[in-house]
């Protein structure tokens, strides 16, 4: 056992605590006072024989003489001091104090423990208020369309005559800036919508490996050449601040790495440039699953997207009770970051038939809509058994389409979840909307 | 010809609301997106005041305003800087480099109007 630098001040207040003189300490132990002064002042170790023997003396056991994290408080101690402008006086006796008092010590260590915690979480508050960059880029979007929609709007309202060509445009453009903000509120609830508070770094693992992956434009060659393990290519990120995260981004690579061997980027890109995008023909051609076509194709490098002449994609997965398992965001169509999306969405359609694949064209709410394409398939997720309950796992891709193929029908209606979503009248509305309004 | 006046703004439909008022007001509106792009004609002929928005792609408008402030011709040149970002470090750093006049977004348009109107009567 470590013997504490802090031995002595310990044995001191034990002794005085027992009301006992120096000497009949040093007397019923051996030894002569003068050392047994030495040691309760800290300048000689103490043997443990000795240690036995006074520990015996005090009624206590050795442990609560020698064994202590003396650093750890001395160090919070004095932490504490400085931040509270103690006098230099009172720093120099942080040892004393803590020798004495080690109950006293250990509670200002954990007080100022947790003083420094929730100041970390303030700081990181505050720089998420501050200096996050999608929180920036959201309030900047939307101050920026309520400006012009202000600014527009009072040229309109102006009693002063304007050409009509100006008016035209200045009409347009409120309906665009209009647009505009409600999509940028919409992201901005969503967003808010998932308050985090682990002090890990506010964020939830699934979120910080969205966030690792989107950084690499959720394209990672390492792991496409099978240079490196998933192991290995995150063990290094420090971006992927948690266990947690590490181990959910092991799970997804591993996932990725198995969809770019079934489907090898050169053959993939092949068939596709020859057969167009067509996910069933490319499982059956390839002989895998649906949902893993849908992954590999959300997984593609960026220059492969360009040279097949497809947008980047939009990739949404769920387990069965509808909670996103991972989102590759899309521009026009919000993924909640928590909570339930639209049920409309063909990802939770496809649970309704599992192992039956969906293409559906999307159209988001209001008057400027944006339009999808998506493809989504649900399937078994381990086991199946009749001793434990089947989940499914539900894969949905979103592919931008302004106009989808006439023979698929007309786009379905459908938002991101129902706070945010502006579809009036809708069959499966579960709360009112905040936008309604904007409609 | 009236006075001219530079707008740098990257934002097009707010950059044309603010044309259309300079321009009643009796001004002659040139318009950027890019703050690097309009260097060069402000350093050739400097407008009478210029109406610059802070956060701008490439060149942002403290690196604008720092360069005009370096350069003999433009260092007098009265600039209305405009943001979406209400920081008061913003402001601090826009009146250190030495900007004339600070607004926030979403601004009025009569405060506008009255703002480059007292700026370029002095």
């Amino acid at each position: 056992m470590p013997r504490s630098a802090l031995t002595g001040t310990r044995i001191r207040a034990r002794r005085n605590l027992r009301g006992l003189r120096q000497a009949e300490l040093a007397r019923e132990v051996g030894v002569s006072a003068s050392y047994l002064n030495l040691i309760e002042h800290n300048r000689r170790k103490v043997g443990s024989e000795l240690l036995a023997a006074l520990a015996q003396a005090l009624g206590i056991s050795t442990d609560a003489l020698s064994e202590d994290d003396d650093g750890r408080l001395i160090e919070a101690a004095r932490a504490a001091a400085l931040r509270s402008g103690a006098d230099l006086s009172e720093l120099e006796r942080i040892d004393e104090f803590t020798g004495r008092y080690p109950g006293w010590a250990k509670v200002l260590a954990d007080t100022q423990g947790r003083v420094e915690r929730l100041e970390r979480i303030v700081d990181q508050l505050n720089d998420r208020m501050t200096h996050d960059p999608y929180m920036g880029e959201a309030l900047h979007e939307i101050i920026s369309a309520v400006t012009s929609v202000q600014s527009t709007a009072t040229i309109l309202n102006d009693a002063r005559e304007i050409e009509p060509d100006w008016q035209a445009r200045f009409h347009h453009n409120i309906l665009q800036d209009s647009a505009r903000l409600a999509e940028g509120a919409v992201a901005l609830v969503n967003y808010l919508d998932a308050g985090k508070t682990d002090e890990a770094g506010l964020a939830a693992p699934q979120e910080e490996v969205e966030a690792w992956l989107a950084a690499r434009g959720f394209y990672l060659p390492e792991l496409e050449s099978g240079a490196v393990s998933p192991e290995m290519l995150v063990a290094r990120q420090v971006e992927l601040s948690s266990e947690a995260s590490r181990q959910l981004a092991v799970h997804w690579l591993h996932q990725f790495r198995r969809d770019s061997v079934a489907l090898p980027l050169d053959a993939f890109m092949q068939a596709v440039s020859v057969g167009g995008f067509a996910p069933d023909r490319l499982a059956l051609e390839f002989g895998v699953s649906f949902d893993q076509v849908l992954r590999r194709t959300a997984l593609l490098p960026a220059y492969a997207m360009e040279t097949l002449s497809l947008d980047p994609p939009g990739l949404v997965i769920c387990d069965s009770s509808g909670t996103l398992m991972f989102r590759r965001a899309i521009d026009g169509f919000a993924l909640p970051r928590f909570g339930g999306a639209c049920p409309l969405w063909p990802l939770y359609q496809a649970m309704q038939r599992p192992s039956m694949p969906m293409r559906v064209p999307l159209v988001t709410p209001g008057r400027l809509g944006r339009r999808f394409l998506t493809y989504a398939f649900a399937a078994t997720r381990g086991p199946v058994t009749f001793d434990a309950p089947v989940t499914l796992q539900s894969t949905m891709l979103i592919l931008p389409e302004p106009q989808s193929p006439a023979e698929i029908g007309p786009p379905q209606i459908v938002g991101a979840s129902c706070r945010t979503c502006a579809r009036p009248e809708c069959p499966a509305r579960r709360e009112p909307s905040i936008l309604m309004s904007v409609a | 010809m009236g006075k001219r006046v530079l707008v740098i703004e990257d934002e097009p439909n707010i950059s044309e609301a603010l044309r259309f008022i300079l321009r009643r007001d009796g001004w002659h509106v040139d318009v950027s997106a890019d703050g690097a792009d309009a260097m060069g004609a402000l350093r050739r002929d400097p407008p009478d005041l210029l109406i610059l928005d802070l956060m701008l792609p490439g060149l942002s408008g403290f690196e604008v305003l720092r360069v005009l402030r370096d350069a003999a011709q433009t260092r007098d040149l009265p600039v209305l800087m405009l943001t979406a970002k209400g920081h008061a470090a913003d402001r601090v750093e826009a009146e250190r480099l030495g900007v004339t006049r600070f607004m926030t977004k979403p601004f009025a348009n009569a405060e506008v109007i009255a703002a480059v109107r007292e700026m370029t009567q002095a």
